[in-house]
């Protein structure tokens, strides 16, 4: 066999620069998608307003009679757990496998024949998504907390805007992380795998099996600052009931904000990679 | 220039072929061996061959989806997988095998959206729209979700949604597979009608010999990963020898059978009484004076060569090398 004429540069993306209009197009039509699905958006509502009891009474117990654990009181828990349950669904840390499914089955080829960077348009139509389940996932069982539960209200002005740009970056972060485990199906056809891995360290480093604070400072520390998954919950969640100070709470943002433009340039990287070997079986 | 050049390309694929109970071996599969092609604007191609032979892996790499192992692949001035994005915006694919739309959004949407992504003015996208609307048929479905569409009405809103940004260059890949004699036609009529307007190159794989017959001047067969055909349908005929037949039906069976020059006798049918000759250099005209003065006729036919027994025969030839 004869030698290899290098004639096929590496794919650039800096081309790729989808207007705004695109990009909102997309994110529509991410929302209506996700809109469609009614009975399957009632019952991720009913299941995750149940555990919100679960969860809630768990961590009362743990609060004991002191009315306290780890910092939080008992309005503070009400908070983190009645939003937090209305998050989940948000940033979807659960059960996204719509990139690899595409992978495995080679519908990705569609994705790859669109003037658009595949992560661009994932992320625009997972923002759409993220509106509906803001809409429709996040308020009830926010509203079931407030009218049932004495629940921590942010003092601070700054605190509801920070929260807002705070959840907005944590539905990116999780998005990132999502992303590169459906990405493994590029190299493992199968992502069950790296699927568990990312639920369990998504649940438990991320804060909803109980809040960080519960473990020594030093190994809390490291989660925060050295893996991306407490920026998923633990964070936006802190930042809204006003664990710390002003600019201590803006700090945290900007780890989230790191964290966020890392796992993108790493998506793009890896997104990369994978299409040099893409094998797009049969037909 | 051409709109498509193609020089040398080639496509590798390794395979692991368990040898033992953890041995593995790796052997490499070819599944382009080498090819080179020009297609130049306006042009309608068929690109044929067996199950296997590199037709989709040949589109795959022209459209930027896969990286070729080796030479050279322009479309339209451009690298297919450097400059997929930029591509994208001047070429349409529709693979037969694969839907391209969104599985939740009614058709209606799907082309709107069609029009961000590919930033196509709103009164270009109407007029043509408009257009496929008319030629497709698309009316009675613009509304449904594509979930819920047939095989043959997803299939003509693929088409639709291929072409909604004027591409220069058309893919299909197998676009009439599965489809009944009606779709099938619907959607022949309206690739024939693109073609003669002229501006747009299309592409065609499909394993219905019928589809290139009707649409296609050019026949590109590839086998084994190389081109072993490139010319048009006339001329593969006459490479392979085929013949135009003339059936002729007596009233009785001639004791002997008949010698007619330039016509060698192909066949007897029912019992002697229908026989069939091959025309080499002798004309209808003469096969019929010849048969006249031999038996009564009692009818007579002419068969055009059958391109699917040529293609099947290029199949079954052993690719050389």
């Amino acid at each position: 066999m004869g030698s290899l004429t290098a004639t096929v540069a590496p794919p650039t993306g800096s081309n790729v620069t989808p207007s705004f209009r695109t990009f909102g197009a997309i994110a529509v039509a991410g929302f209506r998608r996700h809109a469609t699905y009614r009975q399957a958006t009632l019952a991720g509502l009913v299941t995750n307003t149940v555990f919100g009891f679960l969860r809630y009474y768990v961590f009362l117990a743990a609060a004991g009679t002191a009315g306290q654990v780890a910092g939080y009181d008992r309005a503070q828990l009400a908070t983190y757990v009645w939003v937090g349950q209305g998050l989940l669904a948000v940033i979807a840390i659960w059960g996204w496998t719509e990139l690899a499914d595409r992978i495995r089955t080679g519908e990705i080829a569609a994705d790859l024949l669109r003037p658009v960077h595949p992560v661009t348009s994932y992320l625009a139509a997972d923002l759409g998504r993220a509106g509906f389940a803001a809409l429709c996932r996040l308020m009830p069982p926010v509203l079931v907390g407030v009218l049932l539960f004495e629940v921590y209200l942010p003092r601070r002005a700054a605190t509801l805007p920070l929260a807002v740009l705070s959840v907005l970056l944590a539905l990116v972060v999780c998005f990132g992380c999502r992303y590169l485990v459906n990405a493994t199906a590029y190299w493992l056809q199968d992502v069950r795998g790296p699927m568990t891995l990312w639920m369990l360290a998504g649940n438990v480093l991320g804060g909803l099996y109980f809040p960080l604070s519960f473990l020594p400072g030093g190994l809390e520390a490291l989660l925060r600052y050295g893996t991306p998954f407490p920026s998923l919950l633990q964070i936006p969640l802190d930042v809204l009931v006003e664990r710390e100070p002003l600019p201590a709470q803006l700090g945290l943002v900007a780890v989230q904000a790191g964290w966020a433009v890392a796992l993108l340039a790493c998506c793009r990287l890896v997104q990369r990679r994978a299409e040099r070997r893409l094998v797009v079986q049969g037909g | 220039m051409s709109v498509i050049e193609l020089s040398d390309l080639r496509k590798e694929f390794t395979v692991r072929v368990k040898t033992g109970r953890l041995r593995r071996q790796k052997r490499t599969v070819r599944a382009v061996d080498g090819i080179d092609l020009r297609v130049e604007r306006g042009e309608m191609l068929g690109y044929i061959g067996p199950n296997g032979a590199g037709k989709s892996t040949t589109l795959k790499m022209l459209t930027g989806v896969l990286m070729p192992s080796a030479g050279r692949a322009t479309v339209c001035g451009l690298r297919p997988v450097a400059d997929r994005t930029r591509l994208a915006l001047r070429i349409g694919v529709v693979f037969g095998q694969r839907s391209q739309l969104w599985w939740d959004l009614p058709l209606r949407d799907t082309f709107a959206l069609l029009r961000h992504i590919y930033r196509v003015p709103a009164a270009e996208h109407a007029a043509r729209l408009a257009r496929c609307r008319g030629l497709l048929d698309l009316d009675g479905f613009l509304d449904t979700p594509v979930r819920q569409l047939s095989l043959g009405q997803r299939m003509r809103g693929e088409l639709t949604a291929a072409l909604l940004h004027g591409p220069e260059v058309l893919f299909l890949d197998e676009p009439t597979i599965g489809l009944d004699v009606v779709s099938k036609q619907a959607v022949r009529g309206f690739l024939a009608e693109l073609g003669r307007a002229g501006d747009t190159t299309l592409v065609l794989t499909t394993h219905d010999l019928a589809d290139i017959e009707r649409l296609c001047e050019r026949l590109v067969v590839i086998d084994h990963g190389r081109v072993v055909h490139d010319g048009s349908i006339a001329a593969l005929h006459r490479r392979y020898g085929s013949r135009r037949m003339v059936v002729a039906e007596l009233d009785a069976a001639l004791p002997a059978p008949p010698a007619l020059p330039g016509a060698p006798l192909h066949r007897l049918e029912a019992d002697g009484r229908r026989l069939v000759f091959a025309l080499e250099s002798a004309s209808v005209a003469e096969v019929v004076a010849g048969l006249a003065g031999l038996a009564t006729l009692r009818d007579i036919s002419i068969v055009e060569p059958d391109i699917e027994e040529v293609v099947a025969r290029l199949y079954r030839t052993p690719a050389d090398g």
